[in-house]
């Protein structure tokens, strides 16, 4: 079968003619079911409407249910109602059209003129013509006479939601829909067009309702409860309650009712027809379900999150698709994911047989459904499913497969698959895997993947899909696989690379001090893949020959390293006392690399971690291929996870215990600000705290105060990491960017200073004072919030209340952000989704309006720049002539 | 570095390349070059030009690029990252600014006035050395009432007048002297009445001749209160700010065209956060180049690393119909022509029903469209329309 495109909807309103022409039946009777149970002929689950019961045929079309589409029925209402989704449009057009001639109340030769202009602009300048019609709406409302006819115009009224009034001399009079669908008739197609609207597919009158369609029953299915009792769809309730009323007004009027029951029940059909197309009306009651409620009807099943828009157009369920909990796994390459084989055994992939892998294939057929790797179904060359299931002699049938057959394999190692994790903020949080079939309940990933997904392992769950075709599945193994996505185009530089221990295994495997014996060389070196010709070269020149053989850290890493890269920077332990700025350097903190030896420096975030742009990390993946980068992860950074297991690093007490000089120190550093804090109270109180100017007196106290405990933590932050020993586990970590900040270790070391709330210091809870603990008007740094102790000394009952109440406030605002930014994403997505790069360079939307000439002024794309550059010389200078340096 | 008699061969093969690359990069390149810590060889610069020509074309941008979305994600998904806390110092302790997420909400929702409009004013040669002359320029640009310079106030029903002491202090602060409050007072509209000198020099007694009910006298002094006395509408407060060599006025609140037309201004360098008035006074291209910076700024107080052209690629969009729409409903995804597009954003029912009554054709050519009827999209590879049937045997 050919593919057929859609090339457009037209949209429209449905004149009566059209309801009546592609309804099946009338709809006339309010009862549903007879006493057997079978639907009544000409009610609204008429068996005519489509089929609802598996193993029928449609009386109408023939078909079984899944194919029969279902047929549209309609009710003939006795008395037009009004659209209610149209009251805007019949209001305008009341007021712009003559009440007698239903011209637009407008001179001939301004209609002449307009109509030119429209048709001129409208095909080009669709906002231009627009705001035309606007324009003539107004003109033509502010007549007060009709130019053609001459007849006196009345104002008219619109009395929400659907009450139209004309206010005549005599008073206001209500117009009925029959005399509003009387009006509407009378405007001529031309008005009708330069008022914006489309005389052909949508007339005026059409907006006022004579018959009304019926939905088929296939898009409002009934549901058995147990028990066996039917249960109606919101829509059917509806349908039920506007037939029944229609009954009842047709009785009435036969019947020759007085005026106003006829008129109260018109009323009531009005209502139930408008709450049938929109059920959140303002100004009218909502339509109830017996059980009080609100019915869900056609508005409703259309709008918002779980509608039918953005619920089921915009975003679908999917088959081929797995979710359960990821763990980590640092064995595996970092573009592969580790598959539950229960997981394998249901997601499958179709492949189609040729002489190449009929024997593999058959194979998997003989193994069937229960057995790893298998496969689930066959698709015979004439398009019939077999479900292997069911299959008695799997091996006999394994041997009628034929080139041209689909076999529906599980999934088995190297398939590749969409793996992502919500939310999915970026194009980065889906990206292709390599499948590795692994025993477990669990995905498993690569460590090194877990920042663009933003995963960690505290019982986070990961969804995988499998594509199904080979356009999809080449698509995702070009572009979507992970080392083809380790830059990204937020700002061009890595998002994959080392975090935690990794940092400290390569800071401690680089560090000066360390050397390493042949045996751990080759431990280290085990799981690695590196050519050998390197590798010997490098082992025939150990660091120290006697009286052992020894290597140095650097030369370990030397040998992951291509033979012409060259580099010279410093490390992020390069900070403070520490720092430095040209290879002239005692602590090591400035990186030299030379033709691919590591001559000076440690490895540390800023040479390899992730998110680290212009590192080595970046240069390495940039100028040496994708390919090398993936390389480089499965390689060297499974190296520093092997020398980090045999140091060791973990972290004691002791590495947050500071000496009693430091706390001595520390001690009387708190005493001054204590006094320092005291006596700017004491000067506020006396008045003679000087202010700030805009600001109040009270507000300047605070500012002062929130300065002075600042600097009493910074400084005992200070003492406290100054006391540790360099090498100290947390401080190593803090030092090369593995984990842990020097603020840590102050608040584990020395104190957690001042809690806030709203930025400014803890002050509510108790009239005058945040406890009762304190006296009133208590303004001493402990009393509104400070924290005095660290997390090694622990808080006192009181502290960890102030750390709590900022703690709250830090979820409360996670929890706020989460939405907010959440919703601007979706907008500036909405907003940006048409544009694309041409092949000319420009940038325009899928409409063809130019947004920019050539994209971001350099035609640069930020993922594969430099960091955002378009082209960064001084890197490529370096790259030539650095080892010369 | 380099040997001399390799300058001249830099610079020709300079020249050879000077129409493939900006010339931003040729100078970058002499520069690096000639400024390199070890001696270059030609050969060298022959592989360093090379070199430089491969990055720069392997650095280009594809066609059928998601630039848009790719723009979208790389500002909204730092937006998770960025702290909700509103106010931060800007420069100067007495002013707070809306920072964060909420300032960046506010720029791609194109309010007309930001939550906290504010100005950095730079002065003329004349002005910017000294503190008096910048202090003097600020007076001029601050908004300054009668209320702002008055101690307090009191009603003589006896001689039906308003009692006005003012403040010495404030006075001196604001700069105002009493003949500005009198000058001031005087061009109100408050039927006859004539100011006196009271006790002192700063008390004034404003008398009506004609006012016969004391309720007049209150209104009377509402309106005096309100006068304003000097300033600009809209400038709160100026503050006068030493930034570096000069004296800078930051000011609460914003109003351009007005401070573009006070002396001692150097209109080349005012700046002010409030798009909307640039859009109006400067006109669009300075507008869509603001919503870039602004963008860019908020991203950068937080620490958060976005690559220039994404954000300039909103502001263009945002500018691109010449007025500054919104990113949302009332603007950029409001304009779209597509039906559905609209109907899967926000509003559903609503651009469903006026669709019908236009007789609008949904023709599937944007993004999201053609996902709600499962048709490939037009970007990326789903851009390519060449296709082969390759031959079946």
């Amino acid at each position: 079968m050919d593919e057929k495109i859609i090339k457009g909807v037209k949209f429209g309103v449905l004149s009566p003619e059209e309801i009546r022409k592609m309804s099946v039946t009338a709809i006339i009777t309010s009862d549903v079911y007879d006493e057997d149970g079978t639907p009544i002929e000409g009610s609204v689950m008429d068996p005519r409407l489509g089929v609802i019961e598996p193993g029928q045929r449609c009386p109408t079309c023939g078909n079984v249910m899944g194919s029969c589409p279902g047929h549209f029925g309609h009710i003939e209402l006795v008395r037009p109602v009004i659209h209610i989704g149209f009251v805007k449009q019949i209001y305008d057009l009341l007021r712009a059209t003559c009440r007698r001639c239903g011209r637009l109340k407008l001179t001939d030769d301004e209609i002449d003129r307009y109509v030119r202009i429209y048709s001129a602009i409208k095909g080009r300048w669709p906002s231009a013509a627009k705001r035309l019609i606007e324009y003539v709406k107004k003109m033509s409302i502010k007549a007060q006479e009709c130019p053609h006819c001459g007849e006196k115009q009345f104002k008219i009224k619109l009395e929400k939601p659907y009450n139209f009034y004309e206010e005549r001399k005599e008073g206001l009079v209500r117009l009925t829909p029959t005399d509003i669908r009387d009006r509407l008739e009378k405007i001529p197609d031309s008005d009708v067009e330069l008022l914006g609207y489309d005389p052909k597919n949508s007339r005026p009158e059409w907006a006022i309702l004579t018959a009304l369609p019926v939905p088929p029953i296939t898009i409002r299915p009934s549901i058995m409860i147990e028990s066996g009792i039917r249960a109606e769809d919101d829509l059917t309730h509806k349908l039920v309650d506007i037939v029944r009323i229609n009954e009842r007004l047709k009785e009435s009027i036969d019947a020759g009712a007085p005026q106003l029951i006829v008129e109260d029940l018109w009323d009531l059909l009005q209502y139930h027809v408008a709450t049938y197309f929109d059920n959140e009306i303002p100004g009218l009651p909502t339509s109830k379900h017996r059980s009080g409620r609100p019915l869900r009807t056609l508005a409703q099943r259309l709008k918002g999150k779980e509608g039918r828009f953005r619920g089921n157009l915009s975003g679908k369920r999917v088959d081929f698709s797995a979710r359960t909990v990821i763990s980590p796994d640092p064995n595996i390459s970092i573009d592969e994911v580790g598959v539950p084989e229960d997981v394998a055994k249901v997601l499958t992939v179709p492949e189609r047989v040729t002489k190449w892998n009929i024997e593999r294939l058959r194979e998997y057929v003989i193994n069937g459904p229960e057995k790893w790797p298998g496969a689930n179904y066959v698709i015979k060359a004439d398009g019939k499913r077999i479900d292997l299931r069911y299959v008695k002699d799997r091996k006999e049938f394994a041997s009628t497969l034929t080139p041209g057959f689909v076999v529906e394999r599980h999934l088995i190692d190297q398939d590749v698959v969409i793996f992502n994790r919500q939310p999915s903020l970026h194009r980065i949080s889906m990206m292709a895997h390599r499948v590795k079939v692994l025993p477990g309940r669990t995905f498993r990933l690569n460590l090194l993947v877990c920042p663009p997904y933003n995963a960690d392992f505290d019982g986070d769950e990961m969804n995988l899909h499998i594509p199904q075709t080979e356009e999809a599945i080449a698509e995702a193994k070009q572009l979507m696989i992970v080392h083809r996505n380790m830059l990204t185009p937020r700002y061009g530089g890595p998002i994959i690379g080392s975090a935690q221990d990794y940092i400290s295994g390569a800071y401690l495997l680089t560090v000066k001090t360390t050397l390493v014996t042949e045996q751990e060389l080759q431990t280290m070196l085990g799981v690695s893949d590196i050519p050998e010709e390197s590798l010997a070269k490098v082992l025939e020149e150990p660091a120290i020959l006697a009286p052992k053989r020894l290597y140095t850290g650097k030369q370990v890493v030397s040998l992951f390293l291509p033979s012409d890269f060259n580099f010279h920077g410093q490390a992020n332990i390069s900070s403070g006392a520490r720092a430095c700025k040209d290879e002239d350097c005692p602590h090591d903190s400035y990186i030299v690399i030379k033709n691919g030896k590591l001559l000076e420096g440690v490895f540390d975030k800023k040479a390899l971690g992730n998110q680290q742009p212009e590192s080595i990390l970046h240069w390495l993946i940039r100028e040496y291929s994708e390919d090398y980068g993936l390389w480089l992860m499965d390689n060297i950074f499974k190296a520093f996870i092997r020398y980090i297991e045999m140091h060791g690093l973990t972290m004691t007490l002791n590495d947050v215990t500071i000496s009693s000089e430091a706390s001595a120190k520390i001690a009387e550093r708190v005493e001054q600000a204590r006094s320092q804090v005291s006596e700017l109270i004491e000067r506020f109180n006396k008045g003679e705290l000087e202010q700030i100017p805009g600001r109040t007196l009270e507000e300047s106290l605070e500012n002062y105060i929130l300065d002075t405990l600042d600097k009493l933590r910074n400084d005992s932050g200070e003492i406290a990491t100054s006391s540790l020993d360099p090498f100290n586990n947390v401080y190593v970590m803090a030092r090369t960017g593995a984990r842990g900040s020097v603020l840590n270790i102050t608040q584990m070391a020395a104190m957690l200073g001042q809690q806030s709330v709203r930025g400014e210091r803890i002050s509510r809870g108790y009239y005058e004072r945040t406890l009762p603990h304190f006296k009133r008007g208590d303004i001493s740094a402990e009393a509104r919030g400070f924290i005095y102790s660290s997390f090694r000394s622990g808080l006192n009952p009181i502290e960890t209340f102030f750390h709590a109440a900022a703690g709250r406030e830090g979820l409360v605002d996670t929890a706020v952000r989460t939405s907010q930014s959440g919703y601007m994403q979706r907008r500036l997505i909405n907003a940006l989704s048409d544009l694309r790069i041409e092949y000319d360079g420009t940038v325009r939307t899928l409409y063809g309006e130019v947004i920019q000439t050539f994209y971001g002024g350099d035609g640069v794309n930020p993922m594969l720049s430099a960091h955002g550059k378009t082209v960064d010389v001084d890197r490529i200078v370096e790259r030539i002539v650095g080892s010369k340096r | 570095m380099i040997l001399d008699t390799d300058k001249e061969y830099l610079e020709k093969k300079l020249e050879e390349i000077s129409s493939i690359l900006p010339e931003g990069i040729i100078n970058k390149l002499k520069n690096s070059i000639s400024n390199y810590p070890a001696q270059i060889s030609k050969e060298e610069i022959d592989k360093i030009i090379e070199l430089t020509l491969r990055d720069y074309s392997s650095s280009l941008i594809h066609p059928g690029e998601a630039a848009g979305v790719v723009a979208a994600q790389s500002i909204g998904e730092p937006g998770t990252q960025m702290t909700l806390r509103t106010f931060h110092y800007a420069g100067v302790r007495e002013l707070n600014v809306t920072l964060g997420l909420p300032r960046l909400i506010e720029i791609v929702d194109a309010r007309k006035i930001p939550s906290t409009p504010m100005m950095t004013i730079y002065l003329t040669d004349e002005f910017k050395s000294d503190k008096e002359k910048a202090l003097s320029v600020a007076r001029k640009i601050e908004y300054t009432r009668v209320e702002s310079v008055v101690d307090s106030t009191s009603i003589d029903i006896n001689s039906m007048a308003v009692v006005i002491h003012l403040d010495p202090k404030m006075l001196q602060d604001k700069g105002v002297e009493v003949e500005d409050v009198t000058k001031a007072i005087k061009k109100l509209k408050l039927g006859e009445f004539e100011i006196q000198q009271g006790e002192d020099e700063f008390t004034l007694n404003i008398i009506f001749q004609n006012m016969d009910s004391v309720t007049g006298l209150f209104k009377a002094r509402e309106k005096i209160l309100s006068t304003k006395i000097k300033g600009l509408k809209g400038i709160r407060r100026a503050i006068v700010k030493k930034n570096g060599e000069e004296y800078v006025i930051i000011t609460d609140g914003s109003n351009l065209d007005g401070v573009l037309g006070i002396k001692g201004v150097d209109v080349s360098r005012v700046e002010t956060n409030n798009l909307h008035e640039v859009e109006v006074t400067l006109g669009l291209e300075a507008g869509r180049e603001l919503i870039a910076k602004e963008i860019k700024k908020v991203l950068d107080e937080q620490g958060l690393d976005v690559d220039a052209r994404h954000i300039e690629l909103v502001s263009d969009i945002m500018t691109r119909t010449g007025d500054i729409r919104q990113i949302g409903r009332h603007g950029v995804t409001g304009e779209k022509t597509s039906v559905f597009a609209r109907a899967a954003f926000e509003v559903t029912v609503k651009h469903l029903l006026d669709a019908a009554a236009r007789g609008d054709v949904e023709e599937f050519k944007g993004v999201v469209e053609n996902i709600i009827i499962g048709q490939p999209i037009k970007l990326g590879t789903g851009m390519v329309e060449l296709s082969m049937k390759p031959a079946t045997r």
